[in-house]
Protein backbone atom coordinates (compact mmCIF):
# COMPACT_ATOMS: atom_id res chain seq x y z
CA UNK A 1 0.00 0.00 0.00
CA UNK A 2 1.36 3.68 -0.65
CA UNK A 3 1.10 5.67 2.55
CA UNK A 4 1.10 9.19 2.06
CA UNK A 5 2.86 11.16 4.83
CA UNK A 6 0.29 12.74 7.06
CA UNK A 7 1.28 14.97 9.19
CA UNK A 8 0.87 14.93 13.20
CA UNK A 9 -1.44 18.35 12.88
CA UNK A 10 -3.50 17.01 10.36
CA UNK A 11 -3.89 13.79 12.59
CA UNK A 12 -4.23 14.76 15.72
CA UNK A 13 -8.41 15.80 15.32
CA UNK A 14 -8.88 12.26 15.05
CA UNK A 15 -6.36 11.21 17.52
CA UNK A 16 -9.03 13.60 19.67
CA UNK A 17 -11.97 11.94 18.63
CA UNK A 18 -10.52 8.51 18.93
CA UNK A 19 -9.16 9.16 22.98
CA UNK A 20 -12.70 10.61 23.62
CA UNK A 21 -14.73 7.58 22.37
CA UNK A 22 -12.49 5.51 24.29
CA UNK A 23 -12.68 7.43 27.81
CA UNK A 24 -16.32 7.61 26.89
CA UNK A 25 -17.22 4.31 26.98
CA UNK A 26 -15.16 3.52 29.79
CA UNK A 27 -16.21 6.09 31.50
CA UNK A 28 -13.37 7.49 33.09
CA UNK A 29 -11.32 10.67 32.70
CA UNK A 30 -8.74 9.73 34.94
CA UNK A 31 -4.79 10.71 33.46
CA UNK A 32 -4.22 6.80 33.32
CA UNK A 33 -6.78 6.09 31.09
CA UNK A 34 -6.16 9.01 28.82
CA UNK A 35 -2.97 8.15 28.40
CA UNK A 36 -3.59 4.32 27.36
CA UNK A 37 -6.26 5.81 25.24
CA UNK A 38 -3.76 8.11 23.92
CA UNK A 39 -1.50 5.08 23.13
CA UNK A 40 -4.25 3.02 21.66
CA UNK A 41 -5.41 5.58 19.42
CA UNK A 42 -1.79 6.12 17.91
CA UNK A 43 -1.61 2.25 17.24
CA UNK A 44 -5.03 2.17 16.08
CA UNK A 45 -4.38 4.99 13.35
CA UNK A 46 -0.82 3.79 12.17
CA UNK A 47 -2.35 -0.09 11.99
CA UNK A 48 -5.98 0.85 10.10
CA UNK A 49 -4.38 2.92 8.18
CA UNK A 50 -7.35 5.18 5.79
CA UNK A 51 -6.89 8.12 3.55
CA UNK A 52 -6.87 10.92 5.41
CA UNK A 53 -10.04 13.65 5.41
CA UNK A 54 -8.69 16.58 3.48
CA UNK A 55 -9.46 19.51 6.23
CA UNK A 56 -9.76 22.79 5.27
CA UNK A 57 -7.07 23.60 7.89
CA UNK A 58 -9.31 25.85 10.13
CA UNK A 59 -12.00 26.03 12.09
CA UNK A 60 -13.99 28.47 13.66
CA UNK A 61 -15.73 27.66 16.87
CA UNK A 62 -17.28 31.44 17.37
CA UNK A 63 -19.44 30.43 14.20
CA UNK A 64 -19.45 26.54 15.64
CA UNK A 65 -21.30 27.12 18.58
CA UNK A 66 -24.56 29.39 17.15
CA UNK A 67 -24.46 26.59 13.95
CA UNK A 68 -25.15 24.05 16.52
CA UNK A 69 -27.55 25.28 18.25
CA UNK A 70 -29.44 26.30 15.32
CA UNK A 71 -29.08 22.90 13.92
CA UNK A 72 -30.65 21.52 16.93
CA UNK A 73 -33.78 23.82 17.04
CA UNK A 74 -34.63 22.68 13.28
CA UNK A 75 -34.18 19.23 14.47
CA UNK A 76 -36.49 19.91 16.57
CA UNK A 77 -38.81 21.44 14.37
CA UNK A 78 -38.17 18.59 11.74
CA UNK A 79 -39.46 16.33 14.14
CA UNK A 80 -42.67 18.59 14.60
CA UNK A 81 -43.65 18.88 10.68
CA UNK A 82 -43.30 15.61 9.84
CA UNK A 83 -46.05 14.95 12.87
CA UNK A 84 -47.79 17.71 11.49
CA UNK A 85 -47.75 16.55 8.03
CA UNK A 86 -48.69 12.87 8.90
CA UNK A 87 -51.49 13.87 10.49
CA UNK A 88 -52.86 16.71 8.59
CA UNK A 89 -52.08 15.96 5.12
CA UNK A 90 -51.34 12.40 5.29
CA UNK A 91 -51.44 11.07 1.92
CA UNK A 92 -52.43 14.08 0.42
CA UNK A 93 -48.97 15.25 0.75
CA UNK A 94 -46.73 16.73 -2.58
CA UNK A 95 -43.29 16.68 -2.68
CA UNK A 96 -40.47 17.30 -5.68
CA UNK A 97 -36.58 16.37 -6.77
CA UNK A 98 -34.51 19.36 -6.40
CA UNK A 99 -31.53 19.77 -7.89
CA UNK A 100 -28.93 21.71 -6.36
CA UNK A 101 -25.30 23.16 -7.17
CA UNK A 102 -23.10 23.64 -4.02
CA UNK A 103 -20.21 26.18 -4.20
CA UNK A 104 -17.81 23.54 -2.62
CA UNK A 105 -16.07 20.78 -4.37
CA UNK A 106 -14.65 19.16 -1.29
CA UNK A 107 -16.11 15.72 -0.09
CA UNK A 108 -15.68 16.85 3.77
CA UNK A 109 -18.22 19.83 2.70
CA UNK A 110 -20.65 18.37 0.57
CA UNK A 111 -20.85 15.23 2.80
CA UNK A 112 -21.45 17.84 5.89
CA UNK A 113 -23.89 19.54 3.58
CA UNK A 114 -25.58 16.12 2.71
CA UNK A 115 -25.78 15.00 6.30
CA UNK A 116 -27.00 18.34 8.24
CA UNK A 117 -29.55 19.02 5.04
CA UNK A 118 -31.45 15.36 5.95
CA UNK A 119 -31.84 16.47 9.18
CA UNK A 120 -33.48 19.89 9.05
CA UNK A 121 -37.13 20.12 8.27
CA UNK A 122 -38.31 18.61 5.02
CA UNK A 123 -35.56 18.11 2.90
CA UNK A 124 -33.17 14.46 1.68
CA UNK A 125 -30.54 13.46 -0.09
CA UNK A 126 -31.56 11.27 -3.17
CA UNK A 127 -28.08 11.39 -5.22
CA UNK A 128 -24.97 12.90 -4.96
CA UNK A 129 -23.31 14.00 -8.62
CA UNK A 130 -19.41 14.14 -7.41
CA UNK A 131 -17.83 15.10 -10.51
CA UNK A 132 -20.39 18.81 -10.37
CA UNK A 133 -20.86 18.50 -6.65
CA UNK A 134 -24.59 18.90 -7.58
CA UNK A 135 -27.31 17.61 -4.23
CA UNK A 136 -30.49 16.12 -5.87
CA UNK A 137 -33.20 16.86 -2.75
CA UNK A 138 -36.11 15.30 -2.09
CA UNK A 139 -38.32 17.94 -0.53
CA UNK A 140 -41.44 16.94 1.17
CA UNK A 141 -44.31 19.28 0.94
CA UNK A 142 -42.88 21.31 -2.00
CA UNK A 143 -46.06 22.46 -4.08
CA UNK A 144 -45.43 24.68 -6.54
CA UNK A 145 -41.79 26.41 -8.03
CA UNK A 146 -42.00 28.98 -4.83
CA UNK A 147 -41.29 26.15 -2.83
CA UNK A 148 -38.56 24.82 -4.52
CA UNK A 149 -36.77 28.06 -4.82
CA UNK A 150 -37.11 28.28 -0.67
CA UNK A 151 -35.57 25.02 -0.62
CA UNK A 152 -32.72 25.25 -2.72
CA UNK A 153 -31.93 28.82 -0.85
CA UNK A 154 -32.31 26.76 2.05
CA UNK A 155 -29.54 24.30 1.35
CA UNK A 156 -27.10 27.07 0.13
CA UNK A 157 -27.39 28.60 3.05
CA UNK A 158 -26.58 25.70 5.39
CA UNK A 159 -23.70 25.15 3.08
CA UNK A 160 -22.87 28.73 3.83
CA UNK A 161 -23.01 28.44 7.22
CA UNK A 162 -20.64 25.27 7.00
CA UNK A 163 -18.21 27.04 4.65
CA UNK A 164 -17.47 29.34 7.58
CA UNK A 165 -16.93 26.86 10.04
CA UNK A 166 -14.51 24.95 8.29
CA UNK A 167 -14.33 25.61 4.85
CA UNK A 168 -10.82 26.89 3.17
CA UNK A 169 -9.58 30.39 3.00
CA UNK A 170 -10.41 30.51 -0.77
CA UNK A 171 -14.12 29.14 -0.34
CA UNK A 172 -14.62 31.94 2.57
CA UNK A 173 -13.01 34.56 0.46
CA UNK A 174 -15.42 33.48 -2.39
CA UNK A 175 -18.58 33.26 0.16
CA UNK A 176 -17.14 36.83 1.31
CA UNK A 177 -17.63 38.35 -2.00
CA UNK A 178 -20.23 36.74 -3.19
CA UNK A 179 -22.64 38.23 -0.13
CA UNK A 180 -21.30 41.68 -0.71
CA UNK A 181 -22.72 41.73 -4.31
CA UNK B 1 -44.84 10.32 38.77
CA UNK B 2 -42.15 7.96 37.37
CA UNK B 3 -44.95 5.04 37.29
CA UNK B 4 -47.38 7.36 35.31
CA UNK B 5 -44.57 8.16 32.79
CA UNK B 6 -43.74 4.58 32.46
CA UNK B 7 -47.20 3.48 32.01
CA UNK B 8 -48.17 6.46 29.49
CA UNK B 9 -44.84 5.60 27.17
CA UNK B 10 -45.22 2.21 27.37
CA UNK B 11 -48.52 2.41 25.56
CA UNK B 12 -47.39 4.99 23.44
CA UNK B 13 -44.46 3.02 21.92
CA UNK B 14 -46.67 -0.28 22.18
CA UNK B 15 -49.22 2.10 19.42
CA UNK B 16 -46.01 3.18 17.40
CA UNK B 17 -44.57 -0.39 17.36
CA UNK B 18 -47.74 -1.99 16.13
CA UNK B 19 -48.08 0.63 13.46
CA UNK B 20 -44.44 0.20 12.74
CA UNK B 21 -45.43 -4.02 12.22
CA UNK B 22 -48.63 -2.87 9.92
CA UNK B 23 -46.17 -1.28 7.33
CA UNK B 24 -43.98 -4.49 7.52
CA UNK B 25 -46.79 -6.72 6.68
CA UNK B 26 -49.03 -4.93 4.16
CA UNK B 27 -45.46 -2.30 2.83
CA UNK B 28 -45.67 -2.81 -0.57
CA UNK B 29 -42.56 -2.60 -1.71
CA UNK B 30 -39.21 -4.44 0.04
CA UNK B 31 -37.65 -1.28 0.57
CA UNK B 32 -40.91 -0.05 2.36
CA UNK B 33 -40.46 -3.07 4.91
CA UNK B 34 -36.83 -2.42 5.31
CA UNK B 35 -37.55 1.22 5.83
CA UNK B 36 -40.32 0.00 8.74
CA UNK B 37 -38.19 -2.44 10.17
CA UNK B 38 -35.49 0.49 11.14
CA UNK B 39 -38.51 2.33 12.76
CA UNK B 40 -39.22 -1.07 14.53
CA UNK B 41 -35.70 -0.97 15.96
CA UNK B 42 -35.47 2.41 16.74
CA UNK B 43 -38.77 1.79 19.41
CA UNK B 44 -37.01 -1.10 20.82
CA UNK B 45 -33.90 1.17 21.31
CA UNK B 46 -36.17 3.54 22.78
CA UNK B 47 -37.77 1.38 25.35
CA UNK B 48 -34.41 -0.01 26.61
CA UNK B 49 -33.79 3.86 26.78
CA UNK B 50 -36.85 4.47 28.96
CA UNK B 51 -36.17 1.47 30.72
CA UNK B 52 -32.79 3.16 31.97
CA UNK B 53 -33.86 6.38 32.70
CA UNK B 54 -36.63 5.19 35.42
CA UNK B 55 -34.95 2.38 36.78
CA UNK B 56 -31.56 4.52 36.70
CA UNK B 57 -29.20 1.82 34.99
CA UNK B 58 -26.69 1.88 32.48
CA UNK B 59 -26.64 -1.73 31.33
CA UNK B 60 -28.62 -1.62 28.58
CA UNK B 61 -26.26 1.34 26.50
CA UNK B 62 -24.51 -0.66 24.93
CA UNK B 63 -27.49 -2.71 23.59
CA UNK B 64 -28.85 0.33 22.38
CA UNK B 65 -25.83 1.00 20.63
CA UNK B 66 -25.71 -2.28 19.18
CA UNK B 67 -29.53 -1.95 17.86
CA UNK B 68 -28.79 1.12 15.97
CA UNK B 69 -25.70 -0.31 14.36
CA UNK B 70 -27.96 -3.48 13.37
CA UNK B 71 -30.71 -1.04 12.41
CA UNK B 72 -28.24 0.78 9.69
CA UNK B 73 -25.74 -2.30 8.48
CA UNK B 74 -29.37 -3.95 7.88
CA UNK B 75 -31.26 -1.50 5.72
CA UNK B 76 -28.10 -0.05 4.03
CA UNK B 77 -27.70 -3.70 2.99
CA UNK B 78 -30.71 -4.45 1.62
CA UNK B 79 -30.79 -0.74 -0.01
CA UNK B 80 -27.53 -1.83 -1.96
CA UNK B 81 -28.87 -5.56 -2.88
CA UNK B 82 -32.32 -4.26 -4.29
CA UNK B 83 -30.19 -1.90 -6.65
CA UNK B 84 -27.90 -4.05 -7.69
CA UNK B 85 -30.53 -7.07 -8.52
CA UNK B 86 -32.87 -4.91 -10.92
CA UNK B 87 -29.79 -2.64 -12.67
CA UNK B 88 -27.07 -5.08 -13.00
CA UNK B 89 -25.35 -2.82 -15.66
CA UNK B 90 -24.09 -0.11 -13.77
CA UNK B 91 -21.90 -0.82 -10.69
CA UNK B 92 -22.75 1.28 -7.47
CA UNK C 1 -39.93 23.76 45.05
CA UNK C 2 -36.26 22.06 44.83
CA UNK C 3 -34.28 20.75 42.34
CA UNK C 4 -34.88 17.35 42.37
CA UNK C 5 -38.56 17.66 41.70
CA UNK C 6 -37.55 19.79 38.62
CA UNK C 7 -35.43 17.36 36.98
CA UNK C 8 -37.75 14.78 37.39
CA UNK C 9 -40.53 16.78 35.59
CA UNK C 10 -38.18 18.07 32.99
CA UNK C 11 -37.19 14.27 32.31
CA UNK C 12 -40.29 13.17 32.43
CA UNK C 13 -41.96 15.79 29.60
CA UNK C 14 -38.81 14.40 27.50
CA UNK C 15 -39.26 11.22 28.13
CA UNK C 16 -43.09 11.29 27.00
CA UNK C 17 -42.16 13.23 24.42
CA UNK C 18 -39.43 10.98 22.89
CA UNK C 19 -41.84 8.16 23.06
CA UNK C 20 -44.51 10.80 21.02
CA UNK C 21 -41.52 11.02 18.22
CA UNK C 22 -41.72 7.36 18.09
CA UNK C 23 -45.27 7.39 17.29
CA UNK C 24 -45.09 10.34 15.25
CA UNK C 25 -42.83 8.32 13.05
CA UNK C 26 -45.40 5.12 13.12
CA UNK C 27 -48.11 7.61 12.07
CA UNK C 28 -45.70 8.76 9.03
CA UNK C 29 -44.92 5.50 8.00
CA UNK C 30 -49.13 4.70 7.84
CA UNK C 31 -49.97 7.70 6.22
CA UNK C 32 -47.94 8.71 3.32
CA UNK C 33 -48.39 7.97 0.26
CA UNK C 34 -44.77 6.86 -0.61
CA UNK C 35 -41.57 5.48 -0.14
CA UNK C 36 -39.87 9.16 -0.26
CA UNK C 37 -42.30 10.91 2.12
CA UNK C 38 -42.01 7.47 4.08
CA UNK C 39 -38.40 8.19 4.56
CA UNK C 40 -38.99 11.38 6.04
CA UNK C 41 -40.69 10.30 8.90
CA UNK C 42 -38.61 7.23 9.31
CA UNK C 43 -35.33 8.95 9.60
CA UNK C 44 -36.26 12.58 11.55
CA UNK C 45 -38.28 12.06 14.49
CA UNK C 46 -35.90 8.56 15.43
CA UNK C 47 -33.19 11.37 15.77
CA UNK C 48 -35.04 14.24 17.82
CA UNK C 49 -36.46 10.86 19.99
CA UNK C 50 -32.89 9.76 20.87
CA UNK C 51 -31.89 13.15 21.67
CA UNK C 52 -34.48 13.45 24.25
CA UNK C 53 -34.70 9.70 25.22
CA UNK C 54 -31.13 10.31 25.95
CA UNK C 55 -30.93 13.60 27.79
CA UNK C 56 -33.94 12.25 30.30
CA UNK C 57 -31.40 9.58 30.94
CA UNK C 58 -28.98 11.87 31.51
CA UNK C 59 -30.63 14.06 33.61
CA UNK C 60 -31.94 10.78 36.07
CA UNK C 61 -28.53 9.03 36.87
CA UNK C 62 -27.29 12.44 38.05
CA UNK C 63 -23.81 12.30 37.42
CA UNK C 64 -21.42 13.94 34.77
CA UNK C 65 -19.61 11.06 33.75
CA UNK C 66 -22.57 9.27 31.70
CA UNK C 67 -22.89 12.79 29.67
CA UNK C 68 -19.45 12.11 27.47
CA UNK C 69 -20.91 8.40 26.70
CA UNK C 70 -24.64 9.66 25.54
CA UNK C 71 -22.87 12.25 23.69
CA UNK C 72 -20.95 9.77 21.48
CA UNK C 73 -23.81 7.54 21.41
CA UNK C 74 -26.08 10.03 20.01
CA UNK C 75 -23.24 11.40 17.67
CA UNK C 76 -23.07 7.94 15.92
CA UNK C 77 -26.69 8.23 15.65
CA UNK C 78 -26.71 11.54 14.00
CA UNK C 79 -23.96 10.25 11.85
CA UNK C 80 -25.34 7.20 10.54
CA UNK C 81 -29.18 7.80 9.68
CA UNK C 82 -28.87 10.26 6.74
CA UNK C 83 -26.32 7.53 5.34
CA UNK C 84 -28.92 4.33 5.71
CA UNK C 85 -31.80 6.79 4.74
CA UNK C 86 -29.93 8.26 1.78
CA UNK C 87 -28.87 4.24 0.72
CA UNK C 88 -32.59 3.51 0.57
CA UNK C 89 -33.73 6.67 -1.35
CA UNK C 90 -31.26 6.57 -3.65
CA UNK C 91 -32.33 2.52 -4.35
CA UNK C 92 -35.80 3.33 -4.17
CA UNK C 93 -35.36 6.57 -6.27
CA UNK C 94 -33.53 3.59 -9.40
CA UNK C 95 -36.02 1.14 -8.68
CA UNK C 96 -39.24 3.13 -9.66
CA UNK C 97 -40.79 3.44 -6.17
CA UNK C 98 -42.01 6.72 -6.84
CA UNK C 99 -45.43 8.00 -7.75
CA UNK C 100 -45.15 10.96 -10.48
CA UNK C 101 -48.63 11.99 -9.58
CA UNK C 102 -47.39 13.03 -6.18
CA UNK C 103 -44.37 15.15 -7.53
CA UNK C 104 -44.91 18.54 -8.52
CA UNK C 105 -41.14 18.73 -9.79
CA UNK C 106 -38.30 16.28 -10.88
CA UNK C 107 -34.74 18.02 -11.49
CA UNK C 108 -33.25 14.16 -11.61
CA UNK C 109 -35.01 12.36 -14.18
CA UNK C 110 -33.63 14.14 -17.47
CA UNK C 111 -29.99 13.73 -15.75
CA UNK C 112 -31.03 10.41 -15.34
CA UNK C 113 -32.60 10.07 -18.93
CA UNK C 114 -29.32 11.63 -20.67
CA UNK C 115 -27.14 9.24 -18.51
CA UNK C 116 -28.59 5.83 -19.86
CA UNK C 117 -28.69 7.55 -23.32
CA UNK C 118 -25.22 8.50 -22.95
CA UNK C 119 -24.75 4.54 -22.04
CA UNK C 120 -26.84 3.19 -25.24
CA UNK C 121 -24.96 5.55 -26.91
CA UNK C 122 -21.15 4.54 -25.91
CA UNK C 123 -22.79 0.73 -27.18
CA UNK C 124 -22.09 -3.08 -26.18
CA UNK C 125 -18.42 -1.95 -26.65
CA UNK C 126 -18.00 -0.88 -22.69
CA UNK C 127 -18.82 -3.49 -20.98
Amino acid sequence: MNRKKVSLRQELPLLVWLVFVWCALWQNFSPGNLLFGALIAVLVARVFYLPPVELGGRFNVLRAVPFAIIFLGKVVAASFQVLYLAVARGPRVVSAIVAVPLRSHSDILVTATGHVISLIPGSLVVEVDRSTSTLYIHGINVRNAEDAAKLRKDVRDTEAGLIRILGTKEELSALTQESAA
Amino acid sequence: MMQIVLTVSAVVLSLAAAGAIVRIARGPSLLDRVLAADVLLAIFGAALCIDMAVNRHLNNLMLLVAISLIGFVGSVTVARFVADRRENVRES
Amino acid sequence: MNPETVIDAVSAVFMVTGALMSLAAAIGLLRFPDLMSRMHAATKPQVLGLFLLLTALGLQMRTWWVWPVLLVAWLFQLLTVPVSAHMVGRAGYRTKHLHPELLSADELEAVVQQAAAKRRADGDTGR
